[in-house]
């Protein structure tokens, strides 16, 4: 195999010589491989994708190629040649010169890779000054031309704002200006866009693809998601368990996958499969009018104006149904769900739990629908207790059942434990899973004490791709075995197609546009969701 | 493998110290209290092991007879700081707001007070003891204690599954104390483990100002601020008490490490 893949990579781009070139890669940790015999090259201005889920090694290699790899991996074989250097071989000043230079890098959190300290114009002079012998003046007058390029609205305040000023987007469109104005000759992009919402991920990735293209920047980047790759990529390189698994343009590589392993990462792409119609049926939980503000900030004398994160929604869902909340990020849809349990108190408006209003109080009718409704949290590192064992987590919401034995409530967890195909894994600790095995403890708990409404926010955007595909697979069979309904918020319209029955769409704290799933996406009404449905990635052609 | 060796000697220490403790309670090679003018600052020797302080009292037994007064005072200082300050850090951090703003204004006036100073004005009030001196220093402590687990506090009330616990029905005391405060206590015992230490100091320094446990019965906390006077001329009274309290010191600390690792779960193989 590793014969047909010299093959194909003997020929490049026609007439390029290849930029960089990576033969024989091998990264260890301990003396055990984390990348072996990885092989590749790029050449100028390609853009080549590096897929593969978590542990793959994807990160390990973008990271030996800069001599960034993180304490206890070592670079224990290979070369890795750009142009006539090999930059397994030289001098740690010489990479440093490299580094931010001649190589730039953009890493997953741009809520991390900013230094909060520093003024965007002090960090984005830092590799102009390090890299160029421009003058003080040229230099600044080079980073508000870039900053204008990524389109930052007011350069001049840019420069002197702190980075937690700016949204994530934002922040992550900075980084990409930082990064390209040294006009690198290669850009390493780690996940760049898995911390931002689809709209945001569209316009980063774009206006990194069309930087690239100016500057003939050539990109190498790291991802999980087969959809950015056939969006943006010129050839992919799949990896596995640390070995190159396969290799090709990413077109062919995705409509016509050689391997397995390429098959199943290509399988696990949202699909919109028909759904069998449902009869109206009674309303479970209905919002009237619901709005949401959050108080502003106290400053010393004054307090700061709040915001109106739900603006009046109304909102009814039936029993057994799949209601679908999608937006971008700050679009309200968080707090609505977190309203719609009353986790958060609404400031207006009225909550009916099978037509009794549970606004507010707490009485009986309060008490039944706190038992009936459940929430999943998007992130399954810190929605669990790390101090518990699982076994504990999904019995204690059975706390509150009444005239559970002892002896029912354990049977009734190892049931639970079964359901979500977890057997018998009910004596270990959260940091011995996997994401996607908690997000099945959540999704245990969340089921256990077989509630009527489940509302889970994006209970899959953390995941790999494969991962996700399970849990949504799992979150559609329990709810025909046992009938809940599910308010499934979501920013990926990808996965909100495969499990939907209704779609709502939300923008700035309001519905703007609401129906059937296959209506909205078929037939999209509205800009926003028609931008939504633009920016969600998917396999195209 | 290194964290076993670490438990084994704290471990081994402390079963020292508190045996000694408990001995001294039945037997002494002498009688720590007996003064005896004809033997003063004697050197080591096969009678006195480590030798007579300044007015001819045995130093071992002295030492076994003030390693029981020294570690209780310290030890149940720590406690009561640590359940003071815990509560007040718990209740200041869940519920924020402006319970939280004059909790943390009371604290933090007394923060900004020298601990000994507040201890010393406490006990100028109710008299030299042993309870008064738990008393004092254990108020003293308290504002450094709850002021740290507000801050564990503050981050863990923002994981998801402390919004978990409130949405599976959980009442807010039922998930402080179920959720919340676990935790805290790895922050708690290694501020633990160092305010035994301090304490065991303050003790001495109390007594120096003769506000400490009153004489004569002996604290190691004593004992060296009676030996200082004599430094040159007879070191073991110093190098005596110094060595007990170093080693009971690494002791708490060894065994708080080994505690803080055995309760969280995450140090557990994979």
């Amino acid at each position: 195999m590793s014969l047909a893949l010299e093959s194909a990579i003997a020929v490049p781009v026609p007439g390029a010589a290849p930029l960089l070139s990576v033969e024989g890669l091998r990264v260890e940790s301990g003396g055990i491989p984390v990348v072996q015999d990885v092989s590749f090259r790029i050449a100028a201005g390609e853009m080549l994708a590096l897929v593969g889920e978590s542990g793959s090694g994807k990160t390990a290699t973008g990271r030996a190629i800069l001599g960034l790899l993180p304490p206890g991996l070592t670079c224990a074989a290979g070369a890795i040649r750009l142009g006539e250097e090999d930059l397994a071989r030289v001098a740690p000043a010489r990479l440093r010169e490299l580094r931010g230079g001649a190589i730039g890098m953009v890493f997953q959190e741009p809520m991390v890779s900013l230094n909060p300290a520093m003024t965007i114009g002090a960090q984005l002079g830092e590799a102009l000054a390090l890299h160029s012998r421009l003058s003080p003046e040229a230099q600044r007058a080079a980073c508000l031309a870039m900053l204008r390029r990524v389109q930052i609205a007011d350069p001049e305040g840019c420069l002197r704002a702190y980075p937690h000023e700016f949204s994530g987007g934002m922040r992550q469109r900075i980084m990409l200006a930082a990064v390209m104005l040294p006009r690198p000759r290669l850009l390493i992009a780690d996940e760049p866009t898995t911390a931002l919402d689809n709209l945001a991920q569209a316009e980063v990735l774009d206006l990194m693809v069309e930087l690239a293209r100016e500057n003939g920047t050539a990109v190498l980047l790291v991802t999980h998601n087969l959809g950015l790759v056939s969006r943006y990529a010129d050839r992919a390189l799949v990896m596995q368990r640390g070995r190159v698994v396969e290799e090709g343009p990413a077109r062919r590589l995705l409509s016509a996958p050689r391997e397995d392993y390429t098959r199943l990462l290509v399988s696990a792409m949202p699909q919109r499969l028909p759904r069998p119609p449902r009869l109206p049926s009674e309303v479970l939980l209905e919002a009237r009018g619901l709005t949401v503000d959050y108080p502003g900030r106290a400053r010393l004398f004054r307090r700061l104006p709040g915001k109106r994160a739900v603006k009046g929604v109304d909102l009814a869902i039936q029993r057994g149904e799949t209601v679908a909340l999608v937006g971008g990020s700050g679009s309200g849809k968080t707090t609505l769900g977190r309203a719609m349990l009353r986790l958060v108190q609404p400031s207006g408006g009225q909550l009916l739990f099978r037509g009794r209003d549970v606004t507010t109080g707490s009485g009986e009718a309060v008490r039944d629908f706190r038992l009936a409704c459940q929430i999943v949290f998007q992130d399954p590192y810190s929605s669990l207790d790390p101090r518990q064992r699982v076994g504990e987590i999904v019995a204690e919401p059975l706390r509150h059942e009444p005239g559970l034995t002892a002896a029912a409530r354990a049977a009734r967890v190892a049931e639970t434990f079964e359901a979500v195909g977890l057997p018998g894994m009910d004596r270990r600790f959260p940091h011995q899973l996997s994401g996607g095995q908690r997000q099945r403890v959540a999704i245990a708990r969340a089921i256990v004490r077989r509630p009527a409404l489940v509302v889970a926010d994006e209970p899959v955007s953390a995941l790999d791709m494969t991962v996700q595909k399970q849990i949504l697979t799992l979150i559609r069979s329990l709810q025909a075995e046992r009938g809940f309904a599910c308010l499934f918020i979501s920013h990926d319209l990808g996965a909100v197609a495969e499990v939907a029955d209704r779609v709502l769409v939300m923008q700035d704290g309001a519905i703007v546009e609401q129906g059937p799933r296959d209506a909205i996406f078929d037939a999209p009404q509205h800009p926003y969701t028609r931008a939504l449905l633009d920016a969600t990635p998917r396999l195209m052609g | 493998m290194r964290l076993r060796l670490n438990a084994l000697i704290g471990g081994t220490l402390m079963a020292l110290v508190v045996g000694t403790a408990v001995t001294s309670a039945f037997w002494t090679p002498q009688n720590p209290l007996r003064i005896a003018m004809r033997a003063r600052l004697n050197a080591p020797s096969a009678a006195h092991w480590l030798g007579t302080d300044e007015v001819g009292r045995d130093v071992v037994s002295r030492l076994m007879a003030g390693a029981g007064t020294s570690c209780l005072v310290a030890a149940l200082t720590v406690l009561a700081a640590v359940v003071l300050g815990s509560l007040i850090g718990l209740v200041a951090g869940f519920a924020r707001g402006w319970v939280d703003r004059v909790l943390m204004l009371v604290n933090d006036a007394l923060l900004a007070f020298p601990g000994i100073l507040l201890a010393l004005g406490l006990l100028a009030v109710m008299g030299p003891s042993q309870w008064g001196i738990v008393t004092a220093l254990g108020l003293a402590y308290t504002p450094t204690v709850a002021r740290i687990v507000r801050g564990a506090v503050l981050s863990i009330r923002e994981r998801e599954f402390v919004e978990a616990s409130r949405s599976i029905g959980n009442s807010d005391a039922y998930t402080m104390w179920r959720h919340v405060l676990p935790g805290t206590v790895s922050p708690l015992i290694v501020l633990a483990t160092s305010l035994f230490g301090w304490a065991i100091l303050a003790e001495s320094a109390l007594s120096f100002l003769g506000l400490g446990v009153p004489p004569p019965a002996p604290t190691w906390g004593n004992m060296l601020s009676a030996a200082r006077p004599y430094l040159e001329t007879a070191v073991w009274l110093s190098l005596a008490p110094g060595a007990c309290i170093a080693l009971t010191l690494l002791g708490v600390n060894l065994l708080g490490d080994a505690l803080r690792d055995h309760l969280d779960p995450r140090s557990s193989p994979q």
